[in-house]
């Protein structure tokens, strides 16, 4: 049975929608990417610049966040060019 | 000859050249496996690596590869009659633009989706790869001077476009924010967009806008041009999706109306063709059509800047790896469309011959403006458009194309600086708006110092743009030649292409040497000789490489 006309119009709409959001993002997607990457990089560096010894002025609420940030620490200090986690405290490797 | 009759013949040969050779290519030649697991999927990471629907794919790589170029080429080679021009479009389309970026997209998905010059030293080796950076960077550098000089032309010829071609600017900007800061709907903000955008269009005419022919010992398009290249600098500096992405978008969606509103046009004022199919009465000056026609049309017949799209971005979002056909052949049939009406509006949208030969009354003369004052004039009688309207829409219409691949150039050219700040420990280079003022500054200088304070030196380069697009496109043919020559296949459809380009090129820069040598133009004389160069250590390293396949390859058949 053929569906109703409308809910295939609507399938119809989405999927141009859909294409059209493709069209605008994807040429600049490794671009936002990489943006977003390295403002979590800075993100990442201010919430653990107390432990690395640079005073940092919110270091109360960098120490509440950093429990939650531990599954992106690894990747961050890989990035970051150091092999193993520099810190005795906040170990993830 | 009737335009209608041009325009159909060369669309029968396109839309032949897609259902009929291009899946001769791609069945027997290319040997092109729906069940080949493609880079977007092996390698799928959500940035990258996507695996995208043919359709949306096409669209991204039709509007990354077309710009200013298939415009410009045929409006300036149609000075040897429209035939040449013609033909050279639609056969170069067919049998080797087509082949070629198919070609370049299948090298990079065989190639776990690699750019260009990686693949270039995986396959030839490390000599072919620092000779592609080169001709890469010429590459980028010619286009940002050409598309300046050709920018700033189009404001002092059109002042009613210089308020939609600005104002573009600020449409493109409130996308970006109501996308990203709003999340409004997208198709909503598109078509508020697209209006907002040709309402400029239509106030454009009502308020045109000059600069006093000089200021400061400098003329207008001398100030234009350091306007333009200011606005570059700092675009290129900006996030991208504040002003590029939405740009580029909005550039995207109005190519495919212009062109729809060119060819409709066309197709109901049925103008007859009044250039010759040959001429024979060349204005003085005017160089040799063998081989300078194969130079001056390089996209929209062949061009080897669609190999960096192709293996850049598009060969890493192929689907499966059938998909290569539509969209590396059908993204060059787009290109060949766009040079096809080109063609048609430089030779058919005068009144007579005598008003013809008054606009080509010297090489180069013709260019961009030949095509928009022909355009608008079948778009008048076409659709009915006003005629001032016509031209405005024709002059945003080049100018947007050409302002999105300067923005685009710029942005690279600058990745490319700081790069080498990086290869020489020049850390100067790497602050962003350091590199950026240099590779604005080489273009800059690169236009006045080859063409005095009216920037001249933008359209006299054109050529050598040519003939460094051809040696890229060479490059990229010999690549594919040499993996299909080591998977014992036949490599005549991309072997052929390639001696023929690589022959133009060399003679085009052999003729344009004496030319600058006789007028003293020193720095045209060292780029030409650089390319020269390049294009002489290009072929042989294609002859090394060449000779050290081919008894692999009677090996292997026998």
């Amino acid at each position: 049975m053929s569906k109703p006309s409308f809910e295939a119009w609507r399938e119809k709409w989405q999927a141009f929608s859909d294409g059209l959001h493709e069209f605008y993002y994807a040429p600049y997607r490794q671009t936002l990417a990489r943006a977003a990457r390295d403002e979590e990089d800075l993100f990442m560096m201010m919430l653990f610049a107390e432990s690395l010894g640079v005073p940092n002025p919110v270091a109360f609420y960098a120490l509440e966040l950093q429990p939650i940030f531990l599954e992106q620490f690894h990747d961050w200090h890989t990035r970051m060019g150091i092999e193993k986690s520099p810190f005795d405290h906040f170990g993830c490797c | 000859m009737n335009s209608v009759v041009l325009l159909l013949v060369g669309l029968a040969g396109m839309a032949g050249g897609f259902f009929f050779y291009s899946r001769f290519i791609a069945n027997k030649i290319f040997k092109l496996d729906p069940t080949f697991e493609t880079p977007a999927h092996a390698m799928q990471d959500g940035v990258d690596y996507v695996p995208t629907n043919k359709y949306v794919l096409w669209g991204h790589h039709f509007t990354s590869v077309a710009g200013a170029a298939p415009i410009i080429g045929p409006a300036i080679a149609v000075i040897w009659g429209w035939l040449p021009a013609f033909l050279w479009v639609i056969l170069g389309t067919i049998f080797m633009a087509g082949v070629h970026d198919m070609a370049a997209i299948w090298a990079s998905v065989r190639n776990r989706g690699q750019s260009m010059g990686a693949v270039v030293g995986n396959v030839v080796g490390g000599r072919a790869r620092a000779l592609l950076m080169i001709v890469i960077f010429l590459l980028l550098l010619m286009v940002n001077t050409a598309f300046g000089t050709v920018i700033a032309r189009m404001m002092v010829s059109t002042p009613s476009a210089v308020v939609p071609v600005w104002g573009a600017l600020i449409v493109a900007f409130m996308i970006g924010q109501a996308i990203y800061r709003y999340k409004l709907s997208l198709p909503l903000v598109s078509i508020v967009g697209v209006v907002a955008l040709y309402f400029l269009i239509w106030l454009g005419p009502k308020v045109p806008i000059t600069l006093p022919s000089e200021m400061l010992g400098m003329s207008d398009i001398g100030w234009w041009i350091i306007i333009l290249f200011t606005y570059a600098a700092i675009a290129s500096l900006l996030p991208v999706w504040m002003l590029l992405q939405p740009r580029d978008y909005i550039n995207g969606l109005q190519l495919f109306v212009g062109l729809g509103v060119l060819y409709v046009s066309i197709l109901l004022f049925a103008p007859d063709v009044v250039a010759p199919a040959v001429n024979q009465n060349l204005p003085d000056g005017t160089p040799s059509i063998v081989p300078l026609l194969f130079v001056t049309i390089a996209c929209g017949a062949i061009s080897g800047f669609h190999g960096l799209v192709s293996a850049g971005t598009t060969a890493k979002q192929i689907n499966k790896e059938t998909d290569i056909r539509f969209v590396g052949y059908f993204g060059a049939v787009g290109e060949g469309m766009l040079a096809l009406s080109a063609i048609i509006a430089a030779t058919a949208g005068f009144a007579a011959l005598a008003d013809w030969e008054a606009v080509y009354s010297a090489f180069g003369k013709g260019s961009v403006g030949a095509f928009i004052q022909g355009g608008a004039e079948i778009m008048n009688q076409g659709v009915g458009l006003d005629k001032e309207l016509s031209v405005t829409m024709l002059t945003v219409m080049a100018a947007l194309f050409a302002g999105t691949t300067m923005d685009t150039g710029v942005r690279l050219q600058r990745y490319i600086v700081q790069e080498f700040g990086e290869i020489y420990r020049l850390p100067v280079l790497n602050n962003g708006v350091i590199a950026t003022l240099a590779a604005v500054i080489i273009c800059v200088l690169l236009v006045f110092g080859t063409g005095g304070s009216d920037g001249a030196g933008g359209l006299t380069i054109w050529p050598l743009f040519g003939t460094t697009n051809q040696l890229m496109a060479g490059l990229t043919l010999l690549i594919v030649s040499v993996m299909l020559l080591r998977r014992g296949i036949k490599s005549w459809y991309t072997l052929l292409p390639m001696v023929f380009l690589l022959l133009m090129t060399m003679l085009a820069l052999v003729t344009q040497l004496g030319s600058f040598y006789a007028k003293e133009q020193w720095l045209l004389l060292v780029l030409d000789v650089i390319i020269l160069v390049a294009a002489i250590l290009v072929s042989l390293e294609c002859a090394s490489v060449l000779r050290k396949e081919w008894p692999k390859k009677a090996n292997n058949a026998a």
